[in-house]
């Protein structure tokens, strides 16, 4: 009877000890917020190494990209604990900061000694600083992103296509230099009959509801000139925003909708537009660079059939590309704060960002990507870095959803619908914005 | 013996629960029982109304909790009744509310006419009839989408099959023209039904010796359409009407599968336009404002409708 209550004693103990173990590693495990697509597969491989290291776990919480902001952006204005640690969009930076949801990170990367000035700048302005250009950082770059154009190289090495290219346009069918080559590559691939099947021109971003027609037609404007304000005195937009050169830069953008897309493709982002690619619809695909490495792999598009090219330049001459990416943030409303910020460490190591790039995230660590064999490490590994040197983002003020809205309403109903002109357009975005900064009391 | 009877059925009778719950009255312990769902309303419904007025003075913005709150007396509602976009969102609203009520009226009571005959197999095509109603608008909306697409969609191959127009050319979505009647199609091909059970209830109500009468007096088939069934089912129609009308009013689900408010703004309704303000450009006392119009709008025409709705029953 004794033996078998001692027995009952030591299970119960051992029951509770382990439960007790247990509960202190899920005590300990982080959750990490972040939208739902390839590189966060990847992430959470990567993860693993940080497990094994430190014992800490990893929980993760993955949200499709459209309702990616809704999602996070209410969690942390509910000031929820859901997120230790979040990949946020690089807009929300300036609302992030200015109303606490992410802890400042430089007291913890002095202490660490990890430097901005080794990551790639523009990341660093993009994804890290707020107010922007001023070292106050709430971010870590974690995944270095731009908009940049795949094309069928296959297609594009056909002879009797090359022949009746040069014929018609006069140069080498090949990736454009300017938008005007890209306009006449769109057109000339534009209903034509390959392999059997009707083609297109170009897979542009369209949509609607959430980013996609303003990072589309931002990625042109940029180089036809447009400036969101006057370098001089902030927030002066008449006059940049609709300048004679952003109207031209609009016009070209609804006549490449008009005259190149797909039937349909009127509310079309990232996922369509891989769609677009992948199933041999479109000759050319504008989408951030994330969705390169997926296409390099695909069996019918991917290998040799792909090839990729840098946003082309403007008539003027100037070349811009539409950022994309985001940092990584520990959330002030966490407990874990101090778990959290051991994986921005971890995060930060050399290491660990080798291993990043090569799982398919982006790094965005100058010893990574200035690594000499970095060009030749991935056959879009030169457009990406071509692409990164020639970034400009959107408004990252804490206002940027309603700026996003005006910009997303103004450009789809001009582009897509065909109401008013490019000026009216542009116009009516200069209205909007200034009436979002005057309630804001910035003008 | 009279009295003993009234005593033994006074001692039977079990003496009231409140007496025995010391202090409290009948009436008292009534209101204990329904004070949870009182409770319940006031926190979910009650409340939150009022506090949306309240915020609709404001520049409120959930997004920045810690921004000192202003109050603005009535300027969201100037700046909102001054706005041409609401205006434009108001018109597409007041466009599909009324061709989605007229099409599903007609043809929901057409149904329930024929259904109404009583032919043989009535059951199986009442059913059948019904199924679009019992499906969720999210699977709805997305399968129409698919029907819908220029390339493959089963929708362009047909209206293609028919008018010799090229499928890729038949793009109902991305059109501007059409894209409003693509909503109003798949909103009239899902509740239909609906109207079509309510009107077909409004049918078997009348009394078959009303027909009969009628039959007696010689009155033609058109005569009995006109002067029995179509006045004795108007209260059944027009209460079709008033759901439909608030239903659609509020319409949200299916504009956002199906176009998201686009090309451009063309089927941007009012709810669209609200979750917009609300949701994603965070004016939360603006938007507030816009919900208590919409609110007040709805509201007002509702109780106008009921009214006309009661005259015609007291006919």
């Amino acid at each position: 009877m004794k033996s078998s209550l001692k027995l009952a004693l030591g299970l119960a103990s051992a029951i509770a000890a382990s439960t007790a173990v247990s509960n202190a590693a899920h005590a300990e495990d982080l959750t990490l917020c972040w939208a739902a697509w390839d590189p966060a597969n990847a992430l959470v491989e990567l993860s693993k190494d940080f497990t094994k290291e430190t014992g800490i776990g990893m929980k993760f919480e993955f949200v499709p990209w459209t309702n990616y902001a809704d999602r996070f952006l209410n969690e942390l204005n509910s000031h929820g604990k859901l997120c230790d640690l979040i990949i946020g969009d690089s807009q929300w930076i300036g609302g992030a900061a200015e109303n606490g949801h992410y802890v400042k990170l430089n007291d913890f990367f002095d202490k660490e000694k990890i430097s901005m000035d080794d990551f790639v700048p523009a990341t660093v302005v993009g994804y890290s600083e707020w107010p922007k250009n001023t070292p106050n950082y709430w971010a870590l770059p974690a995944m270095g992103d731009v908009v940049g154009w795949t094309y069928r190289k296959d297609w594009f090495s056909k002879p009797e296509l090359q022949k009746e290219f040069k014929e018609k346009y006069g140069w080498d069918l090949g990736p454009p230099a300017t938008f005007d080559q890209l306009k006449q590559i769109a057109e000339f691939f534009q209903k034509r009959q390959i392999d059997g099947k009707t083609v297109y021109g170009a897979s542009i971003y369209t949509e609607r509801g959430s980013e996609g027609i303003t990072m589309g037609a931002m990625d042109v404007l940029y180089s036809y000139g447009f400036q969101y304000e006057n370098p001089k005195k902030p927030y002066e937009m008449e006059g940049f925003v609709n300048s004679a050169d952003s109207v031209k830069g609009l016009e070209f953008y609804k006549a490449l909708y008009d005259c190149c897309t797909p039937p349909g493709a009127s509310n079309s982002y990232m996922g369509e537009g891989v769609d677009a690619f992948k199933s041999g619809q479109v000759a050319m695909h504008m989408n951030f660079a994330f969705t390169w490495p997926g296409l390099q792999k695909d069996e019918n598009v991917g290998g040799d059939k792909i090839g990729y090219f840098v946003n082309p330049k403007g008539p003027g001459g100037a070349q811009f590309a539409q950022l994309g990416g985001q940092g990584i943030s520990v959330v002030s409303y966490s407990d874990k704060q101090e778990s959290a910020l051991k994986y921005i460490k971890w995060f930060a190591n050399k290491d660990v960002q080798a291993k990043w790039w090569s799982l398919g995230g982006y790094s965005c660590l100058n010893s990574v990507v200035k690594d000499p064999k970095f060009p030749s490490s991935q056959p879009y590994a030169q457009a990406f870095l071509d692409s990164m040197a020639i970034v400009k983002d959107f408004w990252a003020e804490p206002s940027y959803a309603p700026l996003l809205q005006a910009s997303q309403k103004r450009f789809h109903d001009y582009v897509v619908a065909g109401q008013g002109s490019a000026k009216d357009a542009l116009d009516g975005l200069v209205k909007d914005w200034t009436q979002v900064f005057q309630d804001d009391g910035k003008m | 013996m009279l009295n003993r009877t009234a005593e033994n059925v006074a001692r039977a009778t079990p003496e009231p629960l409140a007496r025995k719950v010391r202090g409290i009255s009948d009436k008292g312990l009534a209101w204990l029982f329904i004070s949870p769902t009182i409770l319940l309303l006031l926190a979910i419904n009650i409340f939150p109304l009022f506090w949306a007025i309240y915020l609709s003075f404001t520049n409120y913005r959930a997004n920045r909790p810690n921004e000192v709150v202003k109050n603005l007396g009535f300027a969201n509602y100037q700046r909102i009744l001054g706005d041409q976009d609401i205006w434009i969102a108001m018109q597409t609203t007041a466009h599909f509310v009324f061709w989605t009520i007229l099409l599903q009226t007609l043809i929901g009571f057409t149904l329930a006419w024929l259904i109404d005959r009583k032919f043989r197999g009535h059951a199986f095509w009442t059913t059948l009839i019904l199924v679009p109603m019992m499906l969720s608008p999210a699977v709805v909306g997305n399968f129409w989408r698919f029907l819908y697409e220029p390339q493959i969609g089963l929708f362009s191959y047909v209206i293609s099959f028919v008018s010799g127009i090229p499928p890729t050319s038949i793009q109902m979505l991305s059109n501007v023209s059409l894209a409003p009647w693509s909503i109003i199609i798949v909103d009239t091909w899902m509740w239909t039904p609906y109207v079509m059970l309510i009107c077909l209830a409004g049918l078997r109500s009348i009394p078959e010796y009303i027909y009969e009468a009628a039959e007696v007096d010689r009155a033609s088939n058109w005569r009995q359409f006109w002067s029995i069934t179509l006045p004795m089912a108007l209260p059944f129609i027009m209460l079709a009407v008033l759901f439909r009308g608030i239903e659609n009013f509020k319409m949200f689900d299916m504009v956002n599968l199906l176009t998201g408010g686009g090309p451009g703004s063309t089927t941007e309704v009012a709810s669209i336009t609200l979750k917009r303000q609300a949701f994603e450009s965070w004016r939360t006392g603006y938007s507030s404002a816009f919900a208590i119009i919409l609110f007040v709008a709805v509201f007002g025409l509702a109780n106008i409708y009921v009214k006309a709705l009661n005259k015609v029953k007291q006919r």
